[in-house]
């Protein structure tokens, strides 16, 4: 296929998306990233019963606390597909990199950058 | 065990946002069973916190340690040699836990980071209900294990009031009439005769009404 998406994406490989916590996400933001989506597995064929349904939970209550902060919850998402959609991987790729930079730059980095000059 | 919930974070930042360095600290037991106030709600209330206070142009220390109870002396000790070091403490803990904490270092800011809410029961993961109201004289073996002091609206201790519609409560549908409970249970334990037995009546003395109480067992006393 040799699809290109952002080269601005990091891809941190989980198990399952179940082992996706909130805690990850937050330090994802704490060391300045400027947005995080979740890819699982489509909701009903999770190996593991349902990794990706505890995901999105955490996914949303993630976001509600990004919110609560002003980071902004549009900053995290979930996605579901299989492994053989390629295309709609690049697709939620090229979707998520627009929006995140709609969005512009993580407010905690750019306080950091600021502290650190 | 002792449920509580999360505090509001605004309410937390506008607490502690005159200090520097703050300890949060944890608690291994009740809160962390329901999912308040454990480790794992140290970490994101860390974060959290930290990131909030940055946006806002401040850099919060906060270091996190998770004790393995807050009510206990010889738990709250682990922490004296590294007090010093801080402006504040913000625990996790129940309410019994951050007035330990306040009793033990006088002279040392604590702040709650939790709402206690009740003694409950986890029903099912994400939900918890309250059962029981400590009111110190038990009755649960005349209600055949169902407490209508913790779970009528009313606290009757005879019988269901005109408000018990189809096993709800009046106050809210969702709420299980206690007596109704208590009834359907005395008849599958084929005890339905019990329900006219007449009981003296209950001893509150020993209710929160009397002030704050204490239990002395001269046995285990040091």
């Amino acid at each position: 296929m040799r699809l290109q998406y952002p080269t601005d994406i990091k891809i941190i490989r989980v198990p399952c998306t179940g082992k996706v916590d909130i805690i990850y996400i937050l330090r994802a933001f704490e060391k300045g990233a400027d947005g995080v989506y979740c890819v699982g597995c489509m909701e009903g064929s999770c190996q593991f019963s349902n990794g990706n349904i505890m995901a999105r939970k955490r996914i949303n209550q993630a976001a509600k606390i990004l919110d609560d902060i002003g980071i902004g919850k549009e900053r995290v998402k979930m996605y579901n597909l299989s492994s053989g959609e390629g295309t709609l991987f690049v697709k939620y790729a090229n979707e998520m990199a627009e929006n995140i930079r709609a969005l512009g730059a993580n407010p905690v980095k750019l306080a950091m950058k600021k502290r650190a000059v | 065990m002792i449920i509580a919930e999360k505090k509001p974070i605004e309410e937390i930042t506008r607490n502690i946002k005159q200090y520097d360095k703050i300890l949060l600290l944890g608690c291994n037991e009740c809160v962390t069973v329901c999912e308040a106030g454990g480790k794992k709600e140290v970490e994101i209330l860390a974060s959290v916190l930290r990131m909030s206070f940055l946006k806002n142009g401040k850099q919060m220390s906060i270091d996190e340690i998770t004790l393995e109870r807050q009510c206990d002396h010889e738990y709250l000790e682990e922490i004296r040699g590294i007090i010093d070091q801080y402006d504040a403490i913000l625990s996790l803990a129940c309410g019994v836990g951050v007035q330990f904490l306040a009793e033990k270092y006088p002279s040392f800011p604590v702040y709650p980071g939790v709402n206690t809410c009740f003694l409950g029961a986890t029903e099912k993961r994400g939900l918890w209900a309250e059962k029981c109201q400590a009111c110190g004289h038990c009755l649960l073996a005349d209600t055949v294990g169902i407490c209508p002091v913790s779970r009528c609206a009313k606290r009757l201790l005879n019988g269901p009031c005109g408000g018990s519609t189809k096993g709800s409560c009046e106050i809210n549908k969702d709420i299980e009439c206690a007596w109704q409970l208590i009834i359907d249970r005395l008849k599958k334990l084929n005890k339905i005769d019990d329900y006219e037995i007449i009981y003296p009546i209950k001893d509150w003395s020993t209710d929160r009404a009397g002030g704050p109480r204490k239990v002395i067992r001269e046995d285990v006393l040091l």
